[in-house]
């Protein structure tokens, strides 16, 4: 049990009360978290936040179409057991020797507790959650081939990303802690700035916000910018020294905001 | 303790299941609320809701089970006496952009402004937007609407508070709100069934064949290919345009994107026709005559496996329906539109209707035919969970 170290967001992590509080219970409770969200909103950078803030390690597992729940376990590598034997190579008994840990084994394994986090869920099968309900319930799996368990030492801590391409399987939500990361407010966007650009001019600072959302007010963008955005847009603006007046008046740059032709098109239009 | 909360969100539709239950109450007992309301709110609601789109109602029966938040302080007597009996009935309407403006207000700033209220309001007041009332738009009073707000005398109607749920912030992620393409898209993937019976070359490495076939082969490599799994779903999409669906027309195009957008189809065919299906369909939204086919061409080309999905608001004229004869577009008809309705219904099992419009509450005239129609066609609203219902209902047989 992890209580005593509570999360309370990091030296590059901003994080509103309530994820502090989905954090803790997600921990306290010893279930996985299951983080979504407007793109851009640092569901993946949650993890590295309680890393670093927590002072453990992080195995991150990024799922693709492709993945499947067995290559986060174990890999038994048969073909190059059959290679091998071809060959004549020494250790083709010891099948050990072929099986490969993924990630999940690999968290599991750890000597130490970790944090494991599962990005992307969605991405994966429909399928795919509901083959790891029980490694994710009891922490443990068989390796048939070698007639071994893998256990955790210590129960990992276990953050989900998903996008909400896909529905996920009831099962698999019922055992998760779930939290949805709004868009944040102006006073959290501020602190987030901060937090990046520590020396920003206040009146800078003021117009970008600002103009960021009215940009994000506009009901014809489709598109909205994010937070990765505006902070990519204040850098431009940072680097291209831009005079703070300009900013709301003629959005130096938007198209770091902006990705779609569309969007730009709209914004000219608003623009007066 | 309070198990009837329990059994108010499940009551609510919330599907919050037994171990979740127990899952919370083992969270009370670690005290991981802190003996805080609002982090029980927090508590109760990352354990017990799984997506953002049951947020509201979550909200709403959180409200409904722990009651909103009144103003305590003492208020003007006649104040009430104007709250409790209103001179004129709270009418059904509000203007809700200026209802919304008010979300932008923080607690302190109503509390505030209700403060300066009491000392300037001399009569009573009601709709509008300024005064303590019934009926209106304004953060005070009662009856009214408005996303946030201090609800003064008389019995709630609209449930807002100040508190966390009060705020509802999430309901604009209620599956049943109409979105936008993404969204739609991500509905058409449902549209999926996948075989690997199709006429394509075999070109993935089939693993466990190849494994098993080595074996047989006395240790030496032999490799399997497989053909791969690829999606079998053929839509026929016929779309109404022009006419009275030209009010719903961004979300028949965002609708139309999704669809074109959506490439797993193993083939799309896109048809339109306006108000009803005559003996001609148009290939384009403009209903070129040049460009028109026979309908019937269409029943006999396009074999029943397609998938159709037709788009309208099934409502016009009953005789443009029921009909003999009828002219659309210089097509000279004598077939009745609802006779090539049937005809659709009866070629292809897997047949839905999309209407971008609910159903006139008042009966009749437009109401007529949708009635009509929708007997005929599983009808769905176009929103995101109709969306959804009816590519699951294309997906079973009848």
């Amino acid at each position: 049990m992890n209580t005593s170290t509570g999360f309370k967001g990091s030296q590059n992590y901003v994080a509103s009360q309530e994820l502090m509080g989905a954090v803790n219970i997600a921990m306290a409770l010893e279930k996985p978290l299951l983080i979504k969200g407007e793109p851009g909103t640092g569901k993946t950078m949650l993890a590295e936040a309680i890393s670093q803030a927590l002072g453990k390690r992080l195995i991150i597992w990024n799922i693709k179409s492709t993945t499947k729940a067995q290559d986060g376990l174990y890999v038994y590598d048969v073909v190059q057991r059959l290679y091998d034997s071809q060959f004549g190579n020494a250790g083709v008994d010891d099948i050990a020797k072929y099986v490969k840990l993924g990630k999940l084994g690999e968290a599991f394994d750890a000597k130490e507790q970790v944090i494991l986090l599962i990005d992307e869920i969605d991405k994966a099968d429909l399928e795919f959650p509901n083959d790891l309900l029980w490694e994710l319930d009891k922490m443990e799996f068989y390796i048939p081939e070698t007639k071994q368990t893998i256990r955790a030492n210590h129960r990992p801590i276990v953050i989900i990303t998903s996008n909400a391409e896909k529905e996920l399987p009831d099962a698999f939500l019922r055992r998760c802690i779930f939290h949805y990361i709004a868009f944040p407010t102006q006073d959290l966007m501020e602190e987030i700035v901060a937090v990046h650009f520590p020396h920003l001019d206040k009146t800078l600072l003021k117009q970008v916000m600002e103009t960021f959302y009215w940009i994000r007010g506009l009901s014809s963008i489709q598109k909205k910018p994010s937070t990765s955005e505006v902070l990519d847009w204040i850098q431009a603006l940072q680097l291209g020294g831009i005079s703070e007046r300009a900013i709301r008046k003629e959005i130096p740059f938007a198209g770091v905001l902006l990705k779609k032709n569309q969007d730009l098109d709209t914004l000219e239009k608003y623009k007066d | 303790m309070f198990s009837s909360f329990f059994y108010l969100l499940r009551a609510r539709g919330l599907s919050v299941s037994f171990n979740e239950w127990m899952t919370l109450l083992e969270a009370l007992q670690k005290n991981l609320h802190h003996c805080s309301f609002t982090e029980f709110y927090y508590v109760c609601r990352a354990i017990l809701v799984k997506s953002e789109s049951d947020f509201d109602r979550f909200d709403g029966a959180f409200l409904e089970y722990f009651k909103d938040m009144e103003f305590t302080k003492e208020l003007p007597k006649q104040l009430l006496e104007w709250l409790e009996n209103p001179k004129d009935k709270p009418k059904d309407t509000f203007d809700m952009q200026r209802a919304m403006q008010n979300n932008r207000l923080s607690p302190e700033e109503i509390q505030k402004m209700f403060l300066e209220r009491l000392e300037e309001q001399k009569e009573e007041h009601n709709g509008g937007s300024y005064w303590v009332g019934t009926g209106g738009v304004s953060v005070f009073g009662n009856s009214g609407y408005s996303p946030k707000g201090i609800r003064v005398g008389g019995t709630s109607r609209y449930k807002s508070a100040l508190q966390v749920a009060g705020e509802r912030n999430f309901r604009d992620f209620r599956n049943d709100n109409t979105l936008d393409t993404r969204q739609f898209q991500m509905a058409f993937r449902y549209l999926r069934q996948f075989s690997s019976r199709i006429d394509a070359p075999k070109t993935e490495l089939d693993v466990d064949g190849t494994i098993q076939a080595t074996c047989d082969n006395g240790g030496n490599l032999k490799m399997i290919y497989q053909r791969p799994r690829k999606n079998t779903v053929k839509v026929l999409l016929l779309m109404d345009s022009g006419g009275s669906v030209e009010y719903y027309s961004r979300l028949c195009s965002a609708l139309f994107q999704a669809v074109s957008k959506s490439n797993h189809f193993k083939d799309l065919k896109v048809y339109y026709f306006h108000n009803s299906i005559y003996a001609k369909m148009y290939t384009e939204p403009t209903l070129r005559t040049k460009l028109a086919v026979e309908t019937d061409w269409i029943l006999q080309n396009i074999s029943s496996e397609y998938k159709v999905i037709i788009v309208g608001d099934a409502m016009m004229e009953p005789s443009e329906l029921m009909g003999r004869s009828f002219f659309s577009y210089g097509v000279r008809d004598k077939t009745p539109g609802i006779e090539w309705f049937q005809k659709f219904k009866q070629k292809y099992p897997h047949i839905v209707w999309l209407n971008p419009a609910k159903r006139p509450q008042w009966s009749g005239y437009w109401s007529h035919t949708y009635d009509i129609l929708s007997e005929l066609f599983p009808m769905y609203y176009l929103s995101v969970d109709g969306l959804e219902e009816a590519l699951k209902k294309l997906l079973v047989s009848r």
